[in-house]
């Protein structure tokens, strides 16, 4: 778990410093320097695309647009899964019903057709991929944070806090969400990766971010093309892709350790 | 030579040692009685006779079972001892059965795995096994799964898969824990029976047990074998200081200082109090029976009765926590209506609650102070963070906590701390009535003594009126003022405290006493005074529902449910209660 945090820490500094240190390097083309294999002596570590950018550049931007898009995204869910889940599962009863009963509605919507009409909708736009993606997430959550929500309900100290007169929302917000934000932590540390997976899939498709911003998707999707003569811009981003997945993977699992020990104690 | 021989025991897990150098030996046929508080190593000292310690532990020491090692035994040496040498009994049958499993089978893999029988022959050894241990009508037992029967009928199953194999020793862990006084008594009686010849390790944190049914008892503090001996002179004359710590924080029904009655105004008044719940398809349960109760000013009202009693639903209804389906509730002279949410603030100020679970009671995620505090944050909204906290070291002062315990989390807590700690919720708001339910069951003998005098203190000095829901009439009788007895939903018979257990008016009150243990060897147990078990509320029996358990049942208990009425000081509700004589 420790080397996992350890990882996604680095490269979380990497994204957001790295652009910073040679802004325009990742708009730079450079058509002497088309399709370089990476080099050490050139400057170029990862090598060039083939209209000449930087790929050591372009990754740190890819980076940096991978991981916002995770957090945004695992935020969004995070705050509307918890409370929308909180609220059904205290309330129970009809509230509930109604409530699960949409839940189950949009889950029926199929995705990819969902973010297809927005994208023609309202433009391309780099915020409508963080909703798109919240908007799927949120509803996993919201059903966790209710069932567990079902279950802390009928614990005594919710009727202690009942029989003290405490009110509704200062239960389900001081008792009950504290109580699942344990689950819900590792849970979210889970949902990254399935974020992650999605908006590379999105850019894979040509419906994510759009030219000259990238992500690891765009990066990996471009690689693609160029895969028989530059293996190189195939090769690398997706190995950062796959470490960062594998990375926020671990770090659920040493998470979720953690918490059933400190239940346990 | 001993059968088992236990030498210089030492277990420890990650370095810290829950049993530390122990060392003693148990004959053939003889029974020993193995005492201590919970988290003493009693258990991790049974598991290591039989090789079942996880594989984390670290054992050291020597333990010899008929000339045979156990400690680095194989796993081939470990399955023969186990069973045929030695049985054991556990606390929580649900788990200790496999639950895909029918019972009959399960029993016969012992004797099949042990090579003691085959075919039809280890059927018949089976079903007559499952007759000894008092299963009505064996044959057809043989085919239900362990879900099917009740804690009682598991127990009994547990003790015949212990004792098919005709162990030499039959280790009992905490058996009867799990189970009602009634039960535990048939239970008790049932090992007595069955054992003839076959030696007793019983391990148990009630006295009162090892008095009736062990020659000699070791007793066990913090994983250190502190004393041993013959049960009648450990109790006469203890050799430790922990034995007399234990003997003197057990609770005796026999003892005479029962609390005087109090004459105060009524408080709070129950009328025909009744509460169902829907269990699924299956109809409807009846928890409360048209139950009328007073509580006077000042007073202690115990509330006893076996599980499914009632008595919980009972005083939930009365808090509001489940819907009473009819009856009035009237608290100082204003009716309590409706779920507690919906209640007068002022009205859930007067009434607090104690549960069962401590720490359960307690929000895991909240510090001590926080939750001591939240009661004001709600009911007196215009105080002060820093005058909040006053009042929250006051009332830790009065329960008698420190400031230290002021930023700790209910998981950084004992049981008896996170029990004060809830107690301090409660009283911070000064309420008039305070209900238990089953507030100290889950403690230790010496720990319940301490809440217990808390809780008499408070009364003293406050003039607090308690609810006090138990099942364990030794604690009764030693804290409340009036007792309410009550079996499956009905109030069977209330009176003052002396009157209630030296001149039970009701065959169940009667049943009950004679139940429990007393922790003295010299009083021999008595005999498990009522056959079978409690009904099921589902389809409660007709007429009187104690009808099918009593001995004095007569025709008309069986057609007409009885009217409470006015024996000698008692009010009971028993058709014959003027007639029979049950002091003897």
């Amino acid at each position: 778990m420790k080397v996992s945090a350890g990882i996604l820490l680095f490269f979380l500094v990497f994204a957001i410093v790295g652009p910073w240190l040679s802004p325009p390097e990742y708009l730079r083309t450079n058509f002497d320097l088309l399709l370089q294999a990476p080099t050490f002596s050139g400057g170029h570590f990862f090598g060039t695309d083939e209209l000449g950018r930087d790929l050591f550049a372009r990754t740190m931007l890819g980076i940096r647009t991978t991981l916002l898009v995770a957090m945004v995204a695992s935020l969004v869910s995070l705050v509307i899964g918890v409370s929308y889940g909180a609220v059904a599962g205290y309330c129970g009863g009809r509230i509930d019903a109604i409530m699960m009963r949409f839940v189950d509605t949009l889950y029926a919507l199929p995705f990819i057709f969902f973010v297809i009409l927005l994208m023609v909708a309202f433009e391309r736009n780099f915020l409508l991929i963080f909703v798109a993606i919240g908007a799927i997430n949120w509803l996993d959550m919201a059903r966790i944070v209710r069932g567990q929500t079902l279950s802390l309900r009928e614990r005594e100290f919710v009727d202690a806090a009942r029989l003290m007169g405490v009110s509704t929302p200062r239960i389900i917000f001081r008792h009950i969400a504290p109580n699942v934000l344990g689950i819900v932590v590792v849970y979210v540390t889970l949902t990254i990766p399935q974020a992650i997976l999605v908006e590379s899939f999105l850019s894979y498709l040509g419906l994510g971010v759009q030219e000259p911003h990238t992500s690891l998707g765009a990066l990996v999707d471009a690689g693609v093309n160029q895969m028989e003569g530059a293996s190189w811009m195939l090769l690398i981003p997706a190995t950062v892709l796959a470490l960062i997945l594998m990375c926020f993977n671990f770090l659920g699992d040493g998470l979720r350790d953690f918490f059933d020990a400190r239940r346990a104690t | 030579m001993s059968f088992l021989e236990v030498n210089g025991l030492t277990i420890a897990y990650g370095g810290k040692r829950v049993v530390d150098d122990v060392s003693f030996a148990i004959d053939y046929s003889e029974s020993v009685g193995l005492v201590g508080e919970s988290g003493s190593g009693k258990s991790q000292t049974a598991l290591a006779l039989l090789g079942l310690l996880p594989e984390q532990a670290e054992v050291h020491g020597d333990i010899v079972v008929d000339g045979v090692s156990v400690i680095g035994a194989s796993a081939k040496q470990l399955s023969r001892i186990r069973a045929r040498r030695i049985g054991i009994v556990f606390q929580d049958s649900m788990q200790a059965l496999n639950p895909y499993l029918k019972i009959g089978k399960q029993i016969r893999q012992i004797l099949l795995w042990h090579d003691l029988a085959t075919g039809d022959d280890a059927d018949a050894r089976v079903i007559r096994m499952f007759e000894r241990v008092g299963l009505p009508d064996p044959e057809r037992q043989f085919q239900v799964y362990p879900h099917e029967l009740s804690g009682g009928m598991r127990q009994r199953v547990m003790l015949a898969a212990a004792l098919i194999a005709e162990p030499d020793l039959l280790i009992a862990d905490e058996p009867t824990t799990a189970l009602d006084v009634t039960v535990q008594a048939q239970i008790l009686e049932l090992l007595e029976e069955l054992r003839d010849n076959t030696a007793l390790l019983l391990i148990t944190h009630d006295l009162g047990i090892v008095a009736g049914h062990c020659e000699r008892m070791l007793v066990f503090e913090s994983g250190r074998l502190v004393d041993a001996g013959a049960t009648t002179s450990l109790f006469a004359s203890p050799g430790h200081a922990h034995t007399r710590a234990l003997l003197d924080a057990a609770p005796r029904i026999d003892s005479g200082n029962a609390p005087a009655p109090v004459n105060g105004r009524t408080i709070l008044c129950a009328e025909a109090v009744e509460v169902t719940y829907r269990d699924g398809e299956r109809g409807q349960l009846h928890a409360v029976n048209g139950v009328n109760l007073l509580l006077r000013e000042g007073e202690t009202l115990a509330v006893v009765g076996e599980s499914g009693s009632g008595k919980s639903s009972l005083v939930r209804a009365v808090l509001g926590l489940v819907p009473m389906i009819s009856g009035r509730v009237v608290y100082a002279g204003a009716s309590l209506e409706g779920p507690v949410q919906t209640r007068p603030v002022a009205q859930r100020r007067d009434l607090q609650l104690i549960f069962q679970d401590p720490v359960g009671a307690l929000n895991p995620q909240m510090r001590v102070q926080e939750i001591v505090g939240e009661p004001l944050l709600v009911h007196e909204p215009g105080l002060t963070s820093s005058a909040r906290l006053d009042r929250v070291r006051a009332i830790l002062v009065k329960v008698g906590l420190e400031d230290s315990h002021l930023r700790r989390y209910p998981h950084q807590l004992s049981g008896g701390q996170a029990q004060r700690i809830a107690i301090a919720r409660a009283l911070i708001l000064e309420p008039k009535v305070l209900i238990c339910d089953e507030a100290v069951a889950a403690l230790d003998g010496s720990v319940r003594e301490q809440v217990l005098a808390l809780l008499r203190q408070v009364q003293r000095e406050s003039g607090l009126s308690i609810i006090f829901i138990s099942h364990d009439l030794a604690v009764v009788r030693s804290i409340s003022h009036r007792v309410a007895v009550m079996y499956m939903g009905c109030l069977v018979e209330v009176a003052d405290n002396e009157q209630l257990f030296s001149q039970p008016r009701h065959p169940y009150t009667k049943a009950l006493i004679d139940a429990v243990p007393v922790p003295d060897p010299i009083v021999a147990p008595k005999k498990a005074a009522l056959r079978g078990e409690v009904g099921s509320l589902l389809h409660p029996p007709s007429g009187c529902v104690f009808h099918p358990r009593c001995d004095y049942a007569k025709d008309i208990c069986k057609k007409e449910q009885p009217e409470a009425m006015n024996v000698g000081g008692s009010r009971v509700a028993c058709h014959r209660a003027k007639e029979i004589d049950l002091t003897t």
